[in-house]
């Protein structure tokens, strides 16, 4: 999904939503209403990314914070502005794992930095966070229906239910932080009943 | 085709073309409100229920389908949902007006004898949802209203009418790993739901909402707080994401006025993790529907480490040992015994249990409480595996048992000979993501089985297995039970729909479907003539064990998914 793709998303949504309430449903947005218009932002270029979960929450990530082939590490980008996560929403996640740079597909390599690649967290099966860790093979695998994805080649699927890859996201490297080099790459999320993957 | 276009189509079948809420209104407005009388006493004809009637027995009286005429079944009409997953709602009905819920929440109404579509709703769910289980058991009927708990945790009523949304009310966060899957419990001017969440780290929950203004009526927590009696069954901080979540409708005592939960296991999943019996999980707890307040419990087994949700609730029918008779709950558990207890005012006494499938965790039951002793080699702890049967999808997981008092036997969909091994491993509590704790998952089958799906019927009052019927494949079918003396039910991933003889568990009829069946079968009668109703639709957790059984024997069943509503009737000689 190019830029352009993330936008058209959001935009197929509200449609959604106001053919609905033509029909006398009346459904209320409850998703983040009330959150910072900038946590709600998906990762930007020149956003550095930061830990997303415990002790080192919102710091920013040192390229040599990861080991090679180690379990990936969750992150949000951060806002330059507040300096806070953009992490209003789960759909903002990304998973951060470094690997053998002689290991990487080509369009994989030109996306990483230094081995590291970065993917949504966000699984395009039914949504769930891809938190596991397959070591041996070196793939993500989600906890919630087994689906498999390898980060040396595009997140591609390798296994389980996911109908596609992973969304990607371009790195590059800031005085040794690893930081966004452009907008989420391919599909982001799953899809619900109603969505034409096609007409998106 | 679209919501307008379902809608215009549903008009176009019943010759209308005025407003859509005005003619759908002419169109069912014979349909009588639903009072609390009449879910008490639910007449023959109607399934206004998840398992039609308050004591979960999912048994109806009709009887013109008898195992003399059942092969003379065919289909009268079918519908598409437009939904892949697990379907695993019964289709209620109301005097010939049929309610039907799908995975990710659609509810379609629709007349019960021509198939025909008066109205359907669709909730847009948020597009951040994370979904482990997408599926709904079900709506509520309730007054005029039609009542559906949905995967982002609101309360839905609509007119059943006009499926206009009358409110929707927030119980609970999505992005906190809360969801909701049951049918709700509608009794006394409330209704009840409880959630779903239990692998990511809530704390579980029934709420009690006012049935007119949606208003919170009560909330009574599954696990108590520091302070609160039994709160000592937890350590530290580990009572707020300790699970013990709430995914199947509860049964209700009107006399007592009580209805009675059953519980998930605590998180994470290994015992060692938190240390202690954790109340209330992997329990029966009854609350008293007017306050929410807890009148009972009871805990199957103490300090889970197995997966082993107790999540169906038990049974209520009277029970008779030595010669008396008294108000019983009767349980097929997960961890694969078969539970009597007695339902009291204030309180739930146990009166024995037995294993119905292979179980090699119990050592002892206490003989007057009922509580476990465990073998210890076969409980998983942190780093250290353990093997069990049954396995952590269980003997019997959420689908219903049926009870019928015409044949006074209880009716258990099980899996057997079918093992688990895992380990624990820490793991961080993030808000909304998988709290389960285990590492080196894997499956066996005990050596010498020929099979792992059965149908049992169980004769209660004097502990025996009357029958079985043994299936190659998982069984994951809910089982309907009626008075002409015919069970319904599919659950095996070839597809098949089967008919067998409440009293002896032959097979007289089964017919493939389009897809597997895990839907709660339902009958009902229009005009005089009774149908019977069943969703197809494969997915969630029986399409996962299937694999997994698929992967360890060496072969492959290949399962369509897609819901399609099947009603059938005795075809005119």
């Amino acid at each position: 999904m190019s830029n352009n793709d993330n936008k058209r998303f959001e935009v197929k949504r509200r449609q959604v939503l106001g053919c609905m309430c033509a029909l006398g449903a009346g459904i209320p947005l409850i998703d983040a209403t009330a959150q910072d218009a900038t946590a709600m932002i998906p990762p930007q270029p020149g956003d550095l990314l930061g830990h997303a979960f415990g002790a080192k929450a919102g710091q920013a990530i040192g390229i040599d914070e990861l080991q090679t082939d180690a379990q990936q590490v969750f992150a949000f980008a951060i806002d330059p502005q507040s300096g806070n996560l953009r992490n209003g929403t789960r759909m903002n996640q990304v998973l951060l794992v470094r690997l053998d740079p002689a290991t990487l597909a080509a369009d994989t390599a030109a996306r990483s930095v230094n081995g590291v690649v970065a993917y949504s967290g966000v699984c395009s099966h039914t949504g769930c966070d891809v938190t596991d860790w397959n070591g041996t093979e070196k793939r993500f695998q989600c906890p919630c229906h087994e689906s498999q994805f390898d980060p040396r080649d595009g997140a591609r699927v390798v296994g389980g239910p996911a109908p596609w890859q992973l969304a990607a996201l371009p790195l590059t490297e800031v005085d040794g932080k690893l930081a966004v080099a452009g907008e989420f790459e391919g599909r982001l999320g799953f899809m619900q009943p109603g969505q034409n993957p096609f007409e998106i | 085709m679209n919501v307008t276009n379902m809608i215009v189509a549903g008009l176009g079948m019943m010759g209308l073309i005025a407003a859509p809420a005005l003619l759908c209104a002419q169109d069912i407005g014979a349909m009588r409100a639903v009072t609390d009388e009449r879910l008490r006493n639910p007449e023959p004809e109607n399934w206004l229920m998840f398992r039609r009637e308050y004591s979960g027995s999912g048994y109806s009286p009709l009887e013109q389908i008898t195992p003399a005429n059942v092969s003379r079944l065919k289909p009268v009409w079918t519908m598409s949902t437009g939904v892949t997953e697990g379907h695993q709602s019964p289709p209620i009905v109301n005097d010939g007006i049929m309610y039907i819920t799908t995975p990710l929440n659609l509810v379609y109404a629709v007349n019960a004898a021509t198939g025909d579509v008066i109205w359907s709703h669709r909730r847009q769910l948020p597009f951040d949802l994370s979904l482990i289980h997408p599926t709904n058991r079900g709506i509520a009927l309730y007054g005029d209203k039609v009542y559906m708990a949905t995967l982002d945790s609101v309360l839905v009523a609509l007119d059943a009418r006009s499926g206009e949304v009358v409110w929707e009310k927030p119980v609970a966060d999505y992005r906190t790993g809360y969801y909701m899957t049951m049918a709700p419990l509608a009794a006394n001017g409330k209704i009840m739901v409880g959630v779903s969440g239990g692998e990511r780290g809530i704390r579980g929950f029934v709420t009690a909402l006012d049935a007119e203004t949606g208003e919170e009526a009560w909330k009574t927590y599954t696990i108590p707080s520091p302070g609160e009696p039994n709160s000592e069954s937890w350590p530290g901080d580990s009572w707020q994401t300790g699970g013990a979540p709430v995914w199947v409708t509860g049964t209700y005592d009107p006399e007592l006025n009580i209805s009675y939960w059953g519980t998930g296991n605590a998180g994470p999943w290994i015992g060692d993790a938190r240390p202690g019996d954790n109340l209330y999980a992997n329990s029966v707890i009854a609350l008293d529907v007017d306050t929410g307040a807890l009148k009972g419990y009871h805990q199957y087994h103490w300090n889970d480490s197995w997966d082993w949700d107790e999540v169906s609730p038990p049974i209520l029918m009277d029970v008779t040992r030595d010669g008396r008779t008294f108000p019983g709950l009767v349980h097929a558990g997960r961890n694969g015994y078969l539970w009597v207890l007695e339902r009291g005012a204030d309180s739930i006494r146990y009166v024995d249990a037995k294993p119905y499938v292979h179980q090699n965790v119990f050592a002892s039951l206490d003989p007057v409480t009922g509580r476990p002793t465990y073998n210890e080699d076969a409980k998983p702890g942190m780093d250290k595996p353990g093997s069990f049967c049954p396995s952590l999808s269980g003997g019997k997981n959420w689908t219903p048992a049926a009870f019928s008092p015409k044949t006074g036997l209880l009716y258990i969909p099980a899996n057997d000979n079918y093992c688990s091994t895992f380990a624990g491993t820490p793991v961080e509590y993030r808000p909304g993501q998988n709290f389960t704790g285990t590492k080196d998952s894997s499956a066996y089958i005990l050596d010498g089985a020929d099979h792992i799906g059965e149908l049992q019927a169980w004769n209660v009052n004097t502990g025996e297995k009357v029958w079985t019927q043994e299936f190659d494949l998982a069984n994951w079918g809910p089982v309907l039970a009626t008075g002409g003396g015919v069970l319904f039910s599919g659950g095996t991933a070839d597809r098949m729909f089967r008919a067998f003889d409440a009293t002896s568990g032959e097979i007289l009829w089964q017919q493939k479907l389009n897809s597997g069946i895990t839907g709660v079968p339902t009958t009902f009668e229009v005009d005089g003539r009774q149908y019977v109703a069943i969703q197809s639709g494969w997915g969630v957790d029986a399409m996962r064990m299937q694999a997994r059984l698929d992967e360890m024997q060496g072969r492959t069943n290949i399962v369509p998914q897609g819901g399609v509503v099947w009603v059938f009737a005795l075809d005119d000689e």
